[in-house]
């Protein structure tokens, strides 16, 4: 799960990771107000999920309260197009107004899993602004990583190794040292998949703090973190995805035109490549699930529907705990339900195939079956390209 | 011949009076394979399905000589019961549960390593695996038995309908299996690959292996490496993710492209370069493997 930048640096906040003063608003007034008691001048920063915001024009500098109110109007409500969001860009809903800080350097901190390893990771460098994937990139060994053994935390002169390797000395280097116990500290304790910290700014009187920051969370730690689970923002993801994600569908939105249902990730995933293979495009990645039920199959049917892109669908099921009986129940149930207009390839395989395509057969529902892997991704991409031919745009199921 | 399990291995099941637990273990124990204890907090001293109930690994490992044990307890509690049936000596754990917490996992990562630091090591396979079988011996985990069939070819996977569907090829084309391995869909897991293929190099009764893996992580690329220098039997490998956008986790919490690392396009590469043979289509992989074999 992500957070937004002001969400992340409260919570970093909590475990002593310094941070610039500011306040979260959705009122160019109350921004204002906050500028204001902020000593006049501020940063008045968009919170989209995406990075790469100041490119956008999301990030502006005031000089004063009126600067701050005028530019904050300006911001909330635009649309901001970065290279992270995609050319759709995002709605601004609410704004960060911080304190403006003088900057002597510019640097690179990031918490996150090195997965070879199993091990947490810090890694640093001077490069601050950057991404840190340009960064590794360009020169590899600009970046310094220190694995941390999660049972006994990050010792004292570990946090020393990464403070000298940024060039920090005399008052920050210590101050340095303390921000990265605490954010170490703030990453295990909220079960955070991701700490970013990009840029960690140096003043110019040697303080050192979180210019910005990026936190991502473990979805499968979320039930014993309630109050992080309470700043998930809907509005910042797929709408499909957080309908689907409410059936406990795995589902996610791309942008071809077969729409799929499958079972197993693993699964789900080498369909999409059939597909791909096949000279079609798949329009979603949906997994249904190990003990999809009826009703699942139906509502995950009707997500798949309701993107008008999906001009045909496959179905490709391998029943080893599922049953193809039931999927085809839920398949017969759907297409009734909502009187199909586009062509569903099936194919069937596993635990009680028989019983699954006779049901689809006895439904004298125009479904058409499919014999192994190729034949389905074949038979879809071709139903898909003739529909496309023939009626290129289709109302989408309303959910 | 097989790899870990087989006819003699005593499984307990923990979590074994759950609605899963249940389900699974009696389908494990029509299969074949010996479940001679349930571990359940509590219900100590009791008897489901006929199969013993006890309070912890160590008391039912005492009474029964469990010697494997198959993991269904709720994500929040899995990785708990994974230290408690290492520290109970218990030699092969497949933890079928999937969605532990990634901290829960270093940690339980990091017991298990200090138990083998003092020659107590254990073998964990998953967690978010369907399990191992060595078909005809001994089936422990969600997989469908009956697809399987005994032969000469090592599965290793990380996912788990992908895997029944290799198997279905193999077994439709007269090639049974050795054992067949799900390491799992987390980003930590246990058992890695090169784990499952320097026991599958050992093995006499292995005579090829088929290699699933997915996008995220540097597994693949890692056991290319060691295949290149190691290991002499064909091996088939297909990756799936080969259109996931990147960024987006798809499904399993290991399957996603971060930072423009673990494309399918790059394990593909490295995969190939180790002599590997790869497929586009996972409907390829029976075939591929049965060509690889000159059958």
């Amino acid at each position: 799960m992500k957070v937004h930048e002001y969400q992340a640096k409260a919570l970093l906040a909590r475990f002593g990771v310094a941070v610039p003063r500011g306040e979260v608003t959705d009122s160019p007034a109350e921004a204002r107000e906050i500028a204001r008691r902020l000593g006049g001048s501020a940063v008045i920063k968009a919170q989209i999920h995406a990075g790469g915001r100041g490119k956008g024009g999301g990030v502006k500098l005031a000089k004063d309260p009126e600067e701050a109110h005028d530019l904050a109007k300006r911001i909330l409500g635009m649309t901001l197009v970065t290279p992270q969001t995609g050319p759709g860009g995002r709605v601004v809903h609410k704004i960060l107004v911080e304190e403006a800080l003088d900057i002597a350097r510019e640097l690179y901190l990031g918490v996150t899993l090195d997965r070879s390893r199993g091990l947490p990771v810090v890694m640093a460098s001077r490069s601050g602004g950057m991404e840190i994937e340009e960064v590794a990139a360009k020169d590899p060994t600009a970046i310094v990583r220190e694995a941390i053994d999660p049972s006994t935390g990050m010792f004292p002169y570990q946090a020393r190794t990464v403070a000298f390797a940024l060039g920090l000395t005399g008052d920050s280097f210590k101050k340095g040292v303390a921000f990265l116990q605490a954010l170490f500290r703030a990453y295990m304790e909220t079960d955070a998949s991701l700490a970013e910290i990009n840029p960690l700014l140096v003043t110019k009187t040697g303080d050192v703090l979180a210019l910005d920051a990026k936190m991502n969370f473990d979805d499968n730690a979320l039930f014993r973190h309630p109050d992080i689970r309470e700043m998930r923002d809907l509005s910042e993801e797929d709408p499909l995805e957080v309908e689907a994600s409410r059936f406990g569908l795995n589902y996610i939105k791309l942008d071809g035109n077969v729409g799929c249902m499958v079972n197993g990730a693993g699964l789900a995933m080498g369909t999409m490549d059939l597909v791909k293979i096949a000279g079609g495009e798949p329009a979603n990645f949906l997994d249904v699930g190990g003990g999809a039920n009826e009703e699942q199959v139906k509502n995950a049917f009707r997500i798949i529907l309701s993107d008008r892109n999906v001009k045909a669908v496959l179905i490709n099921i391998f029943g080893g705990i599922m049953r193809c009986d039931i999927i085809a129940n839920g398949v017969v149930a759907a297409v009734r339900e909502m009187g199909l207009s586009i062509p569903v390839v099936v194919r069937l395989e596993g635990t009680n195939v028989d019983q699954g395509k006779a049901i689809l057969r006895e439904s004298n529902l125009k479904i058409t079956p499919a014999d192994g892997l190729t034949d389905a991704a074949t038979k879809v991409v071709a139903a898909a390209s003739a529909a496309s031919a023939t009626n290129p745009s289709r109302p989408a199921w309303e959910i | 011949m097989s790899v870990w399990v087989g006819k003699s291995t005593r499984l307990l099941v923990q979590g074994l009076t759950g609605r899963e637990g249940t389900f699974h273990a009696l389908a494990c124990r029509d299969y074949g394979t010996q479940v001679v204890a349930g571990v359940t907090p509590g219900k100590g001293g009791s008897t489901h399905e006929g199969i013993p109930v006890f309070d912890t690994v160590a008391d039912a490992v005492k009474a029964t000589g469990a010697d494997a044990s198959m993991i269904f307890v709720p994500p929040p509690f899995a990785a708990d019961a994974i230290v408690e049936a290492a520290d109970a000596g218990v030699a092969v754990i497949a933890c079928i549960t999937e969605g532990i917490p990634i901290n829960d996992m270093l940690r339980a990562r990091a017991a298990l390593d200090r138990l083998s630091g003092v020659g107590r090591g254990v073998r964990l396979i998953g967690p978010n695996c369907p399990g191992i079988i060595t078909p005809g011996e001994c089936k422990i985990g969600i997989m469908p038995g009956r697809i399987h069939k005994p032969g000469t070819v090592g599965v290793i996977s990380r996912s788990g309908t992908l895997t029944y569907e290799a198997v279905d090829q193999l077994t439709r084309l007269g090639l049974g299996q050795s054992t067949v391995i799900g390491i799992g869909g987390d980003p930590v897991n246990g058992t890695s690959f090169i784990d499952c293929l320097k026991a599958f190099k050992d093995d006499a009764g292995t005579e090829a292996v088929v290699l699933i893996g997915e996008i995220g992580g540097m597994a693949e690329e890692e056991a290319a490496c060691w295949v290149a220098g190691n290991f002499r039997k064909p091996v088939v490998s297909f990756i799936a993710g080969q259109t996931a956008p990147p960024g987006r986790r798809m499904g399993h919490a290991g399957a996603i492209i971060a930072g423009g690392k673990g494309t399918a396009g790059e394990k593909m590469k490295a995969l190939e370069a180790a002599g590997i043979g790869v497929v586009r289509s996972p409907a390829d992989i029976g075939r591929k493997v049965k060509e690889m074999l000159g059958r």
